[in-house]
């Protein structure tokens, strides 16, 4: 009897070597596994290079399996350690150093080389290819010291380099031997778009430019086209393609053609010997993208554990440029030649163009750029070599959006379990379904924290939540319908009623009660548990500083810095100009380091010191603006009858008189209100909580406008004949939405989820009603206190919150 | 860390620490972000916000041993520093201890 483990060894530590590991580690425990990589690295996600070069990352960040990972599998791993053949006869393995390591079956996963020219001057010091670490750091090397560089090749690769280099501060020229930027992904119309874009962010181009030399002594110093012309550039990245790196193959014998030439199962001509990623060729085709390599390595894994498994037939290819503000997709085959038909818009203005290609009626290809939002769905429409119907049509070119759920849906039912959702991760549909069934998941975050899907760039997020809709089916609804947070599985309104119906009084006894997981709760549901207290009990209720996000503790907003915005309240944005002088002479002595006008016709006194915050105040001698706060911000008003010639109304008064009233009771979000004097509408009413327009005989009142992330125009609730009712109304809709507003639901999602005829309902037309509310409301403003004031006279707060505890070293 | 002894000094009594809300202790110019849970426990990890984009951390909300920073919602364990999956990275850690109401950090 064998007791021995097969030994399984993988030379190459990259991306299709681990990943193809990590899948047999799904699968069986099986093998004694060593891996061989040549880098001095654990294994790290290549294609966040492109995001370190450009600062957005750090290299341990884009570590996708540290050392722990490797001893916690059993596996032994040798970096540095380059594999130089494979012995057949003896079964082993050889490394440079002569080491040898006795196999039973062998995967190369050996990737491929940066392709160097070979013209004269490509071996000075100050040419590199970029494909590793060693590059990446190179390059951050080399920009602190030089200014100018070249990028040879306008790809993928090169383009992510080059905007990389210009963000390092150095002075880029990409140098492309074609017309078209990414002649290989984009069509000429998307090529010249991009180049436009590229440009505006500073990157230079020389088109059609064949380097023939590079200038320079030891160091290089420029290059030289073939017309003679002469770049001056003191580092130069080569980016003009890859060769896979077949070294260990050819060394022991094993089929070579441009890559090493593998079956539908990656294997090699050698016994026991496998292939995966770049470095291999199937059915004469080597690929350069991670997506055909975690499908290669999901099939290899299953065959070589002895799974049934499909055959792996081809990927098609998807590209995506990873540069800021660039976006640009293309698909399948996507130059149009004369079998195709063409589908074509494209938009100067928005700077979008869309092409689809169709052989026979069916969609084979596709390129995106400006807005790829349909790139998910246009991908799997693709793969699937869908036939275009008018249906199909009309979603993806036309301008309406609407019906397409159902749809949507449908496209993922069809997607195998194996297809990749995420190719960052390499997270399969088969791995996020399991998580939902198994571990019962219901929400992205989840699934992210759990498989990694979502977790890099987020093109994928579309997707996955179609994969939740589509399982949890209406199990969805009612499952997103679950805790207001993970501490809990109650929802608002059984907390509130819990509250209610057991007298609960703090944050800690209804955690307690009504048995949160997280004993102390989080930062969702502890603001969130404060609010709803404070609205129910607006007399006793003490408020928790502990519970409150750090603006609304403070009084002030935190900046990324650490310093603090001041915005002191302006009724109805007008001030005088004692009071400009007053801001004006605090901000110079308190070194503030911007004034801003804000979008709510207040002020901004950008950068407060926080040991500074309360003497700032005190200074200022002004109420707080509660620029920060769950709660009534500001009232914007227009010039109205006062002055303005087309005036009906004194909307300057009415808004400073709404403002001073509802202010400094919490809210469950943001509050904002506007007051025009006539329906010119110049406070633009129409995109804040609470819009009113005067009008010759009145008011009329609007609800639930959102200027913000999802903007919303407001829907008219009712018309209003005295300045009373107004603010009775406005008082009602207030209490109403203070009672049963989810935490941090703005109005305009309130309004739909509520319905407009059940607000009008219940704070217009029922007279009863809306009074009950208004008393209610008037009960909690009895309360509330001016928050600055009341800091400035709680002088063991203020020295605990915010001074520093400073220690002699 | 390495040959570099710490020394644990005092930085004030307890009750100069709310519970659950962080503040600032300077020491040999470094800041401090200290923190005093439901429990009386202290914590003290430097005020520096492991977030790429950097930031204090003194003003989180406080659960349990966790904090939850105040500029990016990251959940970090103010025993280990450790920020909580799915983000990553992590904070130093000072060494505490209180004795008799005194707190006393290592730097
Ligand atoms: C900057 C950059 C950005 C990219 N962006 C994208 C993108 O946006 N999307 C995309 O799909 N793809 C992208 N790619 C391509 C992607 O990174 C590759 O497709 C993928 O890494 C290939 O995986 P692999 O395992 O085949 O090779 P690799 O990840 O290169 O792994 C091969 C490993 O084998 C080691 N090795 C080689 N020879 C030996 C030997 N003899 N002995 C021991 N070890 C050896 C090497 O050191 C290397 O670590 C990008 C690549 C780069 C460089
Ligand atoms: C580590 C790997 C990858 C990174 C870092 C990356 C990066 C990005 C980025 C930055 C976006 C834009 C996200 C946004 O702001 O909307 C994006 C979108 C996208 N990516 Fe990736 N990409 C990676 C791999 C892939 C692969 C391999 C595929 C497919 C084979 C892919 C498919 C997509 C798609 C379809 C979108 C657009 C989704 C949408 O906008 O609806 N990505 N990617
Ligand atoms: S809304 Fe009417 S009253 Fe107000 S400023 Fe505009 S035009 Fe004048
Ligand atoms: S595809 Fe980028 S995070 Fe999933």
């Amino acid at each position: 009897m064998n007791t021995h483990k097969p030994k399984l060894v993988v030379i190459g530590n990259g991306m299709a070597g681990i990943s193809t590991v990590e899948q047999i580690l799904k699968l069986t425990t099986q093998f004694e596994i060593t891996v061989f990589g040549s880098e001095p690295h654990p294994n790290y996600n290549r294609i966040m290079l492109s995001y370190v070069l450009e600062g957005s990352k750090t290299i341990d960040d884009i570590v996708l399996n540290d050392w722990q990972w490797y001893a916690d599998n059993g596996i032994t791993l040798h970096t540095g350690t380059k594999v130089v053949k494979i012995d057949e006869t003896h079964k082993e393995v050889v490394t440079e150093e002569g080491m040898r390591v006795p196999y039973d079956k062998v995967i190369i996963a050996t990737g491929s080389n940066s392709f160097i020219l070979p013209i004269p001057g490509s071996d000075k010091q100050g040419v590199i290819g970029f494909r590793d670490i060693a590059d990446c750091n190179q390059m951050l090397e080399a920009a602190k010291t030089y200014k100018k560089a070249a990028v040879i090749g306008g790809g993928l690769l090169g383009l992510e380099a080059a905007k990389g280099l210009v963000q390092l501060g150095m002075d880029v020229t990409v140098v492309h031997l074609m017309e078209d930027l990414m002649e290989r992904q984009l069509d000429h119309q998307a090529a010249l778009m991009l180049r436009a874009e590229l440009e505006r962010q500073g990157i230079k181009f020389k088109m059609q430019a064949q380097t023939v030399e590079l200038l320079g002594g030891e160091r290089v110093s420029g290059l030289r086209f073939a017309d003679d012309t002469v770049l001056d550039a003191e580092f130069v990245v080569m980016a003009v393609g890859i060769k896979p790196n077949v070294e260990v193959a050819r060394n022991s014998g094993i089929e070579v053609n441009r890559g090493i030439v593998v079956n539908d199962y990656m294997q090699t001509s050698m016994k026991d010997v496998y292939s995966v990623g770049e470095c291999n060729e199937h059915r004469g085709v080597c690929y350069g993208l991670v997506a055909p390599l975690f499908e290669q390595g999901m099939v290899l894994a299953k065959h070589i554990c002895g799974v049934e498994t499909a055959a792996y037939e081809g990927s098609v290819v998807s590209t995506k440029l990873k540069i800021s503000g660039v976006d640009v997709f293309s698909t399948g085959e996507f130059i149009d030649g004369p079998e195709h038909t063409v589908i074509v818009s494209k938009d100067d203005w928005k700077r979008t163009y869309k092409k689809i290609l169709l052989k026979d009626g069916i969609m084979v290809g596709a390129v995106l750029y400006g807005d790829i939002t349909d790139s998910a769905e246009l991908q799997k429409l693709i793969k699937q070599k869908t036939t275009m119907t008018d249906e199909l049509y009309n979603t993806l070119m036309g301008t309406g959006c609407c019906g397409s759920g159902a749809k949507k849906a449908a496209t993922v039912e069809t997607m195998s379990d194996d297809e990749i959702v995420c190719g960052c991760n390499g997270v399969t549909k088969g791995s996020i379904i399991d998580a939902v069934t198994n571990q019962g998941l219901t929400t992205v975050d989840e699934i992210k924290a759990c498989t990694g899907a979502t977790r890099s760039c987020g093109g994928c997020k579309p997707v996955v939540e179609q994969i939740l809709q589509y399982v949890l089916g209406d199990g969805f609804k009612t499952a997103a319908k679950q805790g207001i947070c993970g501490c809990t599985t109650l929802s608002r309104d059984e907390i509130v009623a819990e509250i209610k119906a057991k007298g609960l009084q703090t944050t800690k006894e209804v955690m307690h009660v009504l048995g949160w997981n997280e004993p102390e709760g989080c930062s969702k549901c502890r603001p969130a548990l404060n609010y709803y207290l404070g609205m129910i009990y607006p007399d006793t209720h003490e408020d928790e500083k502990e519970s409150r996000f750090v603006n609304e503790r403070m009084n002030a907003n935190i900046q990324k810095d650490g310093t603090y915005t001041v915005v002191p309240r302006m009724y109805g944005g007008v001030t005088t100009p004692e009071d400009l002088k007053k801001i004006a002479d605090v901000s110079l002595k308190y070194d503030v380091k911007v004034v801003k006008v804000t979008g709510g016709q207040r002020l901004d006194l950008i950068g407060v010191k926080k040991e500074d915050l309360p003497k700032v105040w005190e200074e200022l001698g002004m109420p707080s603006g509660y620029a920060y706060a769950k709660s009534l911000r500001t009232v914007k008003t227009c010039v109205g009858s006062q002055f303005c010639r087309f005036g009906t109304q004194d909307s300057m008064s009415m808004g400073a008189l709404l403002e001073r009233k509802f202010e400094r009771i919490d809210y469950p979000a943001k509050f904002k209100m506007a007051v025009n004097g006539c329906p010119r509408n110049c406070a633009e009413a129409c995109t804040k909580d609470i819009g009113i327009v005067g009008n010759d005989g009145g008011w009329e009142i609007f609800i639930g406008g959102n200027g913000g992330i999802k903007a919303r125009l407001a829907d008219s609730l009712c018309k209003v004949k005295t300045d009373e009712e107004l603010i009775e109304v406005c008082g009602a809709v207030i209490q109403y939405y203070r009672e049963t507003g989810n935490y941090l639901e703005r109005t305009s999602e309130w309004v739909e989820r509520v319905g407009l005829e059940q607000i009008k309902a219940v704070a217009v037309d029922d007279l009863n009603h809306r009074r009950e509310l208004v008393e209610r409301v008037e009960f909690a403003l009895k309360q509330a206190e001016e928050p600055w004031s009341k800091m400035l006279n709680d002088h063991d707060s203020r020295s605990k919150m915010f001074h520093s505890v400073e220690m002699k070293g | 860390m390495g040959a570099t002894q710490e020394t644990m000094h005092h930085v004030g009594t307890l009750d100069m620490f709310m519970k659950q809300i962080g503040r600032i202790v300077e020491l040999n110019g470094e800041q401090i972000a200290v923190f005093r849970d439901s429990s009386d426990r202290i914590y003290a990890v430097e005020n520096r916000n492991p977030h790429p984009k950097g930031g204090p951390l003194a003003e989180g909300i406080v659960s349990g041993h966790y904090l939850y920073d105040p500029l990016y919602d990251w959940k970090i364990d103010l025993t280990t520093g450790l920020v909580q999956a799915p983000d990553t990275g992590q904070v130093k850690v000072y060494e505490v201890k209180v004795e008799n109401g005194g707190v006393w950090i290592g730097a």
